[in-house]
């Protein structure tokens, strides 16, 4: 996916402001900034959701705009930062990440269950499928949210806070699916994540402060670069750990 | 497995439903002025005149009745799906202050003609003349049409949900207001109002079950199409969106479905509440259900519920009538006391 000098605005507020980026396919791309900064606006920038005030957007060399509806939603699973509590059972929810495959009539077909089912599997949602949204915990919904964006099966997964709600161990198993996701499956993925230590794990990293963007590349160049401490507008310690990375926080 | 389960419950529940409904039904044709006794008499032996009351009179208005709260349930299904909202009902967009306004337009042109005899309050039910020969039913159909139609002109098109409510509710109070303002020039047409304001099905014939059948075939044919897309706006207006979901073609469809199905009824059965609001619950309430399981199992359970508020309307002050309206509201009202009640008491 291109961005060329995207700018959105909300009424008279400017949002963004003249972003240019090009999001790696097969690549897991986390958006870090501060809270305000625009990083939920770009992931639905992205997914076409909002009007551009100014430039465009690209997917697949085609401009985001020039798609079809179903098309798009073939191609681009969104996850929104919250989900409303919907009165439906965990296997109908997922079904609906078919949408753009099945139709208005929703008949499944067996490559649609095998989807769902894998889907399911991948989150560790299978046991609940029968149970309603609603008696699920906060974080036993999240993961069924993102089964729902895994199941459509998309080329291009957009994930706004898909860690929120969820214990340690399951926040490591979710960005351990999207690496497997990116890398496995060559899907692009693109998650906005507040855990400085989790959203260090991702390929890349797109740093956006205040006034913008701060900087596009891989974890060691936004370490070499201090975008981290430009972006949030203080300074960032991040220290080594194992194969990864871990954010100290400052309490002194 | 699950789903096989559901399914069969579901079809159990569509059943039990049916049956009621016949039972209610029976139930019609045997309660009315006459004693019980001589209705049992009429069906035994029939004549000329058991005919006219048992098919001509009688089984219409239960049919009518059937059919005007299927229509509301379904509106009210759609309503709270549309709107996100467990508390949305069918006329939230302003169409029964619309139909109100129209209607006592209609009976105030009307009036100077003195016109007697059957109908809303005494005055002829098919032969009002207002801006030519449209009558109570068409008056509170316009009524309700343009109501809607100023709503979402006011909301600027359908895709704020926030100012289409907004504006429905505006709508709705300044048009009862200028009805107020009209009737309180006029007393004899506030009195002919009443029947309508309260809701009554005994104006209804086999021309008005032909029109509410026709309308609930139009409306429940679109509706259940749309139900998968009713599932995914319960999931957030973005996500639909993502997966796919045209929110202006499902948004416009269903407010014209609605629209339809909410007119229709006023203009033919005038306003009663309570109906659209509760059987979506009670249907919620009874079992786990689906989108399109709810908009075919929502009219059947508000069907059922006019029927039997109409049967309790002429049962309870034989040989004399309480207004539906009353009866529903006092029915749904304490079903809605008695949910808050054990909701309160599970948490």
């Amino acid at each position: 996916m291109i961005g060329r000098e995207v700018s959105v605005r909300y009424g008279t507020r400017r949002v963004l402001e003249r972003l240019s980026f090009e999001i790696l396919a097969g690549a897991w791309t986390c958006l870090v900034g501060p809270n305000g900064c625009g990083k939920s606006t770009l992931l639905r920038a992205l997914a076409g959701l909002i009007d551009l005030d100014q430039g465009s957007i690209s997917l697949e060399g085609r401009l985001l705009a020039d798609w079809s509806r179903r098309e798009r939603a073939r191609r681009i699973g969104w996850l929104a930062q919250t989900s409303s509590p919907a009165d439906l059972t965990v296997s109908e929810c997922v079904a609906l990440g078919r949408f753009a495959h099945t139709g208005w009539l929703g008949a499944v077909q067996s490559a649609d269950a095998a989807a769902i089912a894998r889907a399911l599997a991948a989150t560790g949602a299978s046991d609940w499928a029968t149970r309603r949204l609603s008696t699920l915990s906060g974080g036993e919904r999240q993961r069924v949210q993102l089964a729902r964006v895994l199941a459509v099966e998309a080329s291009v997964l957009l994930l706004d806070e898909p860690t929120t709600h969820l214990d340690p161990p399951h926040q490591e198993d979710i960005c351990r699916l999207l690496r497997a996701q990116a890398q496995g499956c060559g899907a692009t993925v693109v998650s906005a994540i507040h855990d400085l230590s989790l959203a260090l794990m991702a390929d890349r990293l797109l740093v956006l402060g205040p006034q913008g963007l701060v900087g596009h590349g891989t974890p060691e160049q936004a370490l070499a670069g201090d975008w981290l401490s430009l972006a949030f507008g203080k300074s960032i310690k991040i220290i080594r750990s194992g194969a990864g990375y871990a954010w100290q926080p400052q309490l002194g | 497995m699950a789903r096989a389960t559901q399914r069969s419950r579901f079809t159990h529940w569509l059943a039990l439903g049916c049956l009621v409904t016949l039972l209610l039904t029976a139930a019609s044709l045997l309660v009315g002025t006459s004693t019980i006794r001589a209705s049992l008499d009429w069906l035994a032996s029939p004549d000329a005149q058991s005919n006219t009351v048992l098919w001509q009179i009688r089984l219409p208005r239960a049919a009518g009745a059937w059919l005007a709260g299927a229509l509301l349930g379904l509106g009210g299904a759609l309503a709270q799906g549309l709107f996100r909202n467990p508390l949305a009902e069918p006329y939230l967009l302003g169409s029964a202050s619309g139909a109100g306004l129209g209607v006592s337009l209609s009976l105030m042109a009307v009036e100077p003609l003195g016109s007697g005899g059957a109908g809303w309050g005494g005055l002829a039910w098919g032969g009002l003349a207002w801006g030519g020969q449209i009558g109570i039913t068409g008056a509170a159909f316009i009524g309700a049409c343009a109501a809607i139609t100023l709503t979402v002109l006011l909301s600027r098109g359908v895709m704020q949900t926030a100012s289409l409510l907004l504006a429905g509710i505006v709508v709705g109070f300044l048009l009862s207001a200028i009805t107020s303002l009209l009737l309180l020039r006029s007393p004899d047409t506030w009195r002919a109002m009443q029947a309508f304001l309260l809701g009554s099905t005994g104006y209804l014939n086999w021309h008005s079950c032909a029109l509410l059948a026709l309308t609930f075939a139009l409306c429940i044919v679109p509706a259940l199409l749309l139900a998968r897309g009713l599932e995914a706006l319960a999931l957030g207006e973005d996500t639909a969106q993502s997966l796919g979901v045209s929110l202006r073609v499902l948004r416009l469809t269903l407010l014209a479905v609605l629209s339809l199905a909410t007119a229709s009824t006023v203009g033919q059965v005038g306003i009663i509440g309570f109906v659209g609001l509760v059987a979506p619950h009670l249907v919620r309430e009874t079992f786990s259900i689906n989108q399109r399981q709810l908009l075919i199992a929502a009219p059947m359970c508000g069907g059922a519920l006019l029927l039997a508020a109409d049967l309790i309307s002429r049962w309870a002050v034989r040989p004399a009538e309480l207004p539906v309206g009353v009866v529903t509201a006092c029915i749904g009202g304490t079903y809605l006391l008695l949910m808050l009640w054990r909701r309160a008491r599970h948490s």
